[in-house]
């Protein structure tokens, strides 16, 4: 005996042929050129039954056209020499950091220098989904949906002093958790910077998570910044402090080789790293393949409406 | 015996395929390829570098009769090493190619070793050796230039990134491996030869 809901007309069931061909679709769309752009969110469902998933609404302003790259390749190639210099590396030892408790001070130049919990932080703002281009200085990028919100929410309530010019990051440096800190191979703790400016444009995101998963610890758990019109290095990752500064902070890589990482370190195809060109890049998980071509880099990364006029009357050769 | 280090040389090739097929090369195949094959090139240079005093240490002449195979293996690789770049990074663009090697030094260090590898390839055979007669012997020296062009392409590459730990090992087994053919040593590694 089959059970029928009084409830539910004959008419609001859709036909099994229908179902099943909207099924097809769905499938086929995973499968085909333009569901490799969109197979990344079909596998979200998987995530969604996590408890490692994080709540966060997309913004269509940030929803973008490229591809995602897959995230096994997100989380399996990094740059954190917090935890080894080999792009495998992070992933393999990122497990040993302990991400709660976790607490970020904010001091320097404000009226309310404060401390914030990991939990509050992630109460601190709606948290939105944004997919950025991210492109290393190394000339390779990807395309990531972040969650998070814009850093501003954040700088704005320890109320910066008008003397306030610039914005330090500082990353954890834990010689127990982190196997990396124990070679010298940079000044530690990791140190980064911004313009204050440039740390309150709306496109500056304060992270906390990656395709609706909380940020993985090889991608800077659990909380990090995304500038995304900058190069990789310049978005700090497991942030313990900021400060504000009237001087320009001296930034780790700046530190070790001023004439490659410039304090902007704003993607630029016209100013070259002097080992190589930035005028193309390699897009990891191109859907072309492993032998597609390289990629023109754009100027600002694709920003430029939204942040060129932050530079305007700037020789960006001279400040790169 | 050759047959034995001809299978080992191919194995680093072997495993790029197999790696290829399964999915193995991680999230930027190319980057992996390249540095794959410029890291064995080097290694099979090494490995050539070795067989001299490996013949005075133990006075058999099998490491010499491997010598010719395990250095155009070198070249091999660092052919492989070379037009992955000039096709993926350099899109077969002769001029663009050519641009970077005066710009840039580390890849001027590492366009010098390849040039330099040819002549040494191209005269390889018996048939170029008693031709050539005592100029071969010179002009075969110049590995032991290309093993120093070779690790200031290594190091240059990688000294921007401060991550220089590997270039110090195979910069002190280059070394070691040259220092084989200075003559007090040279002497002193005979005498170590089973009587």
């Amino acid at each position: 005996m089959s059970y029928k809901d009084p409830q539910i007309l004959q008419s609001d069931i859709t036909p099994q042929a229908v179902y099943e061909k909207r099924r097809q679709l769905i499938q086929a769309a995973a499968a085909g050129s333009f569901g490799l752009a969109l197979a990344p969110w079909f596998s979200r469902e998987a995530l969604a039954a996590n408890p490692q998933s994080l709540a966060a609404t997309p913004n269509p302003l940030y929803a973008g056209k490229d591809g995602l790259t897959p995230l096994k390749d997100v989380k399996g190639y990094n740059n954190f020499y917090e935890f080894g210099t080999d792009k495998r590396d992070p992933a393999e030892n990122a497990g040993s950091l302990q991400t709660r408790p976790w607490t970020i001070t904010i001091d320097g130049l404000v009226k309310k220098p404060m401390t914030f919990d990991i939990d509050a932080l992630l109460k601190l703002a709606p948290m939105e989904q944004r997919v950025y281009r991210l492109r290393c200085v190394e000339g390779w990028s990807m395309v990531i949906p972040w969650d998070g919100y814009p850093l501003s929410s954040l700088l704005n309530k320890v109320e910066p002093l008008g003397s306030a010019k610039y914005v330090e990051f500082v990353s954890l440096a834990d010689r127990k958790q982190m196997p990396g800190v124990n070679s010298p191979i940079l000044d530690w703790p990791y140190r980064e910077g911004l313009r204050l400016d440039e740390a309150m444009n709306p496109l500056t995101l304060l992270t906390f998570g990656l395709y609706g998963e909380i940020l993985p610890k090889q991608n800077g758990a659990p909380v990090r910044v995304v500038v995304p019109w900058k190069y990789g290095f310049k978005s700090a990752k497991s942030i313990v402090k900021i400060r504000f500064t009237e001087e320009m902070p001296v930034t780790s890589w700046y530190k070790y080789a001023p004439n490659e990482y410039g304090f902007y370190s704003n993607v630029n195809p016209a100013v070259d790293h002097p080992r190589w060109s930035q005028a193309s890049e390699r897009r990891i998980g191109d859907p072309k393949g492993i032998f597609a071509p390289k990629i023109k880099t754009q100027m600002f990364n694709g920003y430029s409406d939204q942040v060129a006029s932050m530079y305007a009357g700037m020789d960006l050769k001279k400040f790169y | 015996m050759k047959l034995v280090v001809f299978l080992l040389a191919l194995l680093p090739l072997d495993r790029l395929i197999y790696l290829g097929f399964t999915d193995g090369l991680g999230a930027n195949p190319i980057e992996f390829i390249t540095r794959s094959t410029g890291t064995w090139a080097l290694v099979l240079l090494c490995v050539t570098l070795a067989m001299t005093p490996l013949r005075l240490i133990t006075g058999s002449s099998q490491p010499i009769q491997c010598r010719r195979m395990l250095g155009l293996f070198c070249f091999f690789y660092a052919c492989l090493h070379f037009m992955i770049w000039l096709w993926l990074d350099q899109n077969f663009d002769l001029v663009a190619m050519l641009k970077d090697v005066v710009k840039r030094p580390f890849i001027t260090m590492g366009f010098l070793s390849l040039v330099l590898l040819i002549p040494l390839a191209l005269t390889s055979s018996h048939w170029a050796q008693r031709k050539l007669g005592r100029r071969w012997a010179v002009l075969h020296k110049l590995i032991y230039v290309i093993s120093i062009t070779v690790i200031l392409h290594y190091w240059w590459h990688k000294a921007g990134k401060n991550d220089l730990q590997t270039v110090w090992i195979y910069a002190g087994v280059v070394l070691i491996l040259l220092s084989c053919r200075i003559p007090m040593i040279r002497n002193q590694l005979t005498k170590l030869k089973p009587r």
